[in-house]
């Protein structure tokens, strides 16, 4: 195989620059709704004594799930000897990297007190699968910059033994990364929306697709900044075949969770509230998740791939249409799920119906307010700009051929 | 406020800080350091005796029910010998009557009635169950369970949550991150989160904005051998509905009756093993 050559952004657009500033606005606003959410407390957030958990975690808990999917493509070419992904793998790993960031950036700063960070990083119950998470977290930074410095360093890369060893690491620590995240759920016994060992591979399954989502749409954004084919034909089929693959591995959980569910006569209500009479969580569930973040992608991706389909529009314009789509569905499936399944009341008394001044036995009620928007927003700003800076200071990006002006 | 502060008060038992140099004896969890015996002996037979001439008849009456608990000493830590528990007799639980409630929020400082039922701290609140099949209903207070094997204690990241060896489960306000995780896992909706900044709180119930709280039994009474004010209110109203005692003391009125009588504990199926206990439901 004929030597990869990376390079740095060095010729930037407006777009570039753009694109930067944007994210450094966003990040600022974000930082300002964070100032104001501690400021007076969480009264002036949409959460309360029943969802203690709103939309930063909405926003975090998908972009650490994004993390861990963002590093498939250095996963395929290291572990599964994939040479054709390899000029992908940086850009993969810093991904991964970038993306982790923004979502414990965001859970981080919507902790009632966030200034005792040095409290969690420093005082552990080990029963906790929070506690675990902090490690698998901070793990997979350390892992993932190694794994970069495999790739990268001019030494290290000589040894693929040594790429090898780290990618494999990263493998599996990224799986249990991801089912660490699901079981922060999955260990919950009391919701019945949640408490699920399905929830762990539904969450890894998701962690694919949301991650290579992103992967593709950064790519493309970075063909038009280079104004460089920085994927082949060839990549892009395979990259369409994996999105295809993921999103039908997330239905088929989610398949198989719901069903499950459904056979319990206990959870009927539960189950009926989220598939049925949820309001915003059952749209969200179906049009959002299922509709918009699965079927379609998958409709139009297998479009893509037939005769008519590649005479109506390309396959990169599939795959970006497909990303976005995949994109705003696992925002919905976060949504229904983290929102939806806290909304639903406990049961205190199965069969019977309860009420308090506590407002037991209600559906809460939850409306997102813009400070909890805006520091979701900004932790995926953090993400990108990340990316953006890496890109510039660093070789992560494969030279591509030149487009025809 | 950090942990081990030495300003009086600024320690209190409901923190569950270990280090009570604050807030005095009956506070302290671990052991601590060692106060004279008669001094105390002293004290308490003072105090006794100026409630009793301050306030004859029903007060008598009240204080003498509700000390099935014998104080701690101060050098001696808290032991697994003991596990505190309730048994909450519903039939006997009045509709309407909220004394409990009221009770529990003068002696720990968060407001009742509440204004925001949503975001507001309710420690313990009056349940009203329903059976949809045949219309009947009864109520209850509902707060902590106190469970022996506290989900919300295992999913703490930091250990904040905790179970003392009594049984009583307890926020370290000095650890709390604020996560909320605790609150995801408990069955009960026993906890709060503090979503305000807040003020005139009371000294031995420390609580602060941005950190969870719940029930705590009263630890700072049960540690001077008092009954939970909860209890105590129920008394005063002549209900009785409400019985504080050693669960692990057969002797006890509690542990008898448990013993005796087909009792409930709320959501006994998720094996939490609840230290709150029902009648009559």
């Amino acid at each position: 195989m004929a030597r990869i050559t990376f390079q740095k952004l060095d010729d930037h657009s407006p777009l570039f620059w753009g694109l930067l500033a944007m994210h450094a606005i966003v990040i600022a606003v974000g930082l300002g709704a964070v100032w104001y959410m501690e400021h007076h407390g969480h009264i002036v957030t949409g959460m309360n004594n029943a969802v203690v958990w709103g939309t930063p975690h909405v926003f975090a808990v998908f972009l650490i799930v994004a993390a861990s999917g963002a590093l498939n493509v250095a996963s395929i070419s290291s572990v599964f000897n994939r040479l054709a992904y390899k000029p992908f793998a940086r850009l993969s790993g810093l991904l991964a990297i970038a993306l982790l960031a923004g979502g414990l950036a965001v859970l981080v700063l919507d902790l009632g007190r966030p200034e005792r960070l040095t409290v969690a990083m420093t005082t552990y119950n080990f029963k906790s699968i929070f506690s675990w998470n902090i490690y698998l977290y901070t793990g997979f930074f350390a892992i993932v910059a190694v794994y970069l410095f495999t790739m990268m360093d001019r030494g290290a890369s000589k040894n693929p033994a040594l790429n090898k060893a780290a990618g494999w690491f990263a493998f599996v620590w990224r799986l249990a990364l991801t089912t660490g995240t699901g079981s922060i759920f999955g260990f919950l016994i009391a919701r019945e929306l949640y408490d699920s060992a399905l929830m762990a591979p539904l969450f890894i399954a998701a962690s694919f697709l949301y991650g290579l989502a992103f992967t593709v749409l950064v790519l493309f954004t970075m063909c038009r900044e280079t104004r460089q084919a920085l994927l082949s034909e060839e990549m892009v089929s395979s990259f369409r075949g994996l999105l295809v693959i993921f999103a039908l591995a997330v239905l088929y959980f989610t398949i198989v969770f719901h069903l499950t569910n459904l056979y319990a006569a206990e959870h009927w209500k539960a189950e009926m509230f989220i598939l049925r009479d949820g309001g915003i969580y059952t749209l969200l569930f179906w049009v959002g998740h299922i509709l918009v973040g699965l079927l379609m992608p998958t409709a139009i991706l297998l479009y893509a791939g037939t005769t008519s389909g590649k005479a109506m529009m390309s396959e990169r314009r599939a795959l970006t249409i497909a990303s976005v789509l995949a994109l705003i569905g696992g925002m919905s499936f976060m949504y229904a799920t983290i929102i939806g399944g806290q909304a639903y009341p406990l049961d205190l008394f199965p069969g019977k119906e309860v009420s308090s001044s506590f407002l037991d036995g209600q559906v809460s009620a939850y409306a997102p307010s813009l400070p909890e928007v805006l520091l979701g927003l900004a932790g995926v700003s953090i993400a990108m700009l990340i990316v953006g800076v890496a890109l510039k200071v660093m070789p992560f990006l494969p030279k591509g051929v030149e487009y025809d002006s | 406020m950090s942990c081990g502060d030495t300003k009086a008060g600024s320690c209190g038992g409901g923190c569950g800080c270990a280090s009570k140099a604050g807030a005095g004896e009956a506070l302290n969890l671990t052991g601590g350091s060692g106060v004279d015996a008669a001094r105390r002996f002293f004290l308490k037979s003072a105090s006794a005796f100026t409630t009793l001439a301050l306030a004859p008849g029903v007060t008598l009456m009240a204080f003498a029910e509700s000390t099935p608990a014998s104080a701690r000493p101060a050098d001696q830590p808290v032991s697994s010998k003991n596990r505190w528990g309730l048994l909450i007799d519903a039939g006997k639980c009045a509709d309407g009557c909220n004394d409990c409630v009221t009770a529990c929020s003068t002696e720990n400082g968060w407001a009742s009635p509440v204004k925001h039922p949503a975001t507001d701290a309710q420690w313990i609140r009056k349940l009203t169950v329903r059976d949809p099949k045949n219309g009947s209903s009864y109520s209850l207070p509902m707060m902590c369970q106190h469970c022996a094997e506290p989900p919300c204690v295992d999913v703490c990241p930091t250990g904040a949550s905790f179970k003392r060896a009594d049984g009583i489960v307890l926020v370290d306000r000095h650890i709390c991150i604020g996560c909320r995780y605790c609150m995801m896992a408990c069955p009960y909706k026993a906890r709060s989160f503090v979503h305000e900044p807040l003020h005139d709180q009371k000294e031995h119930a420390p609580r602060g904005k941005g950190c969870v709280e719940s029930c705590t039994m009263c630890v700072h009474r049960v540690d001077k051998g008092e009954t939970p004010a909860c209890v105590e209110a129920c008394a005063k109203a002549g209900h009785n509905a409400m019985i504080f005692g050693d669960l692990n003391d057969p002797s006890s009125e509690i542990a008898k009756r448990v013993a005796t009588y087909r009792t409930t504990r709320i959501r006994d199926d998720l094996g939490t093993d609840p230290g709150v206990y029902y009648q009559n439901i």
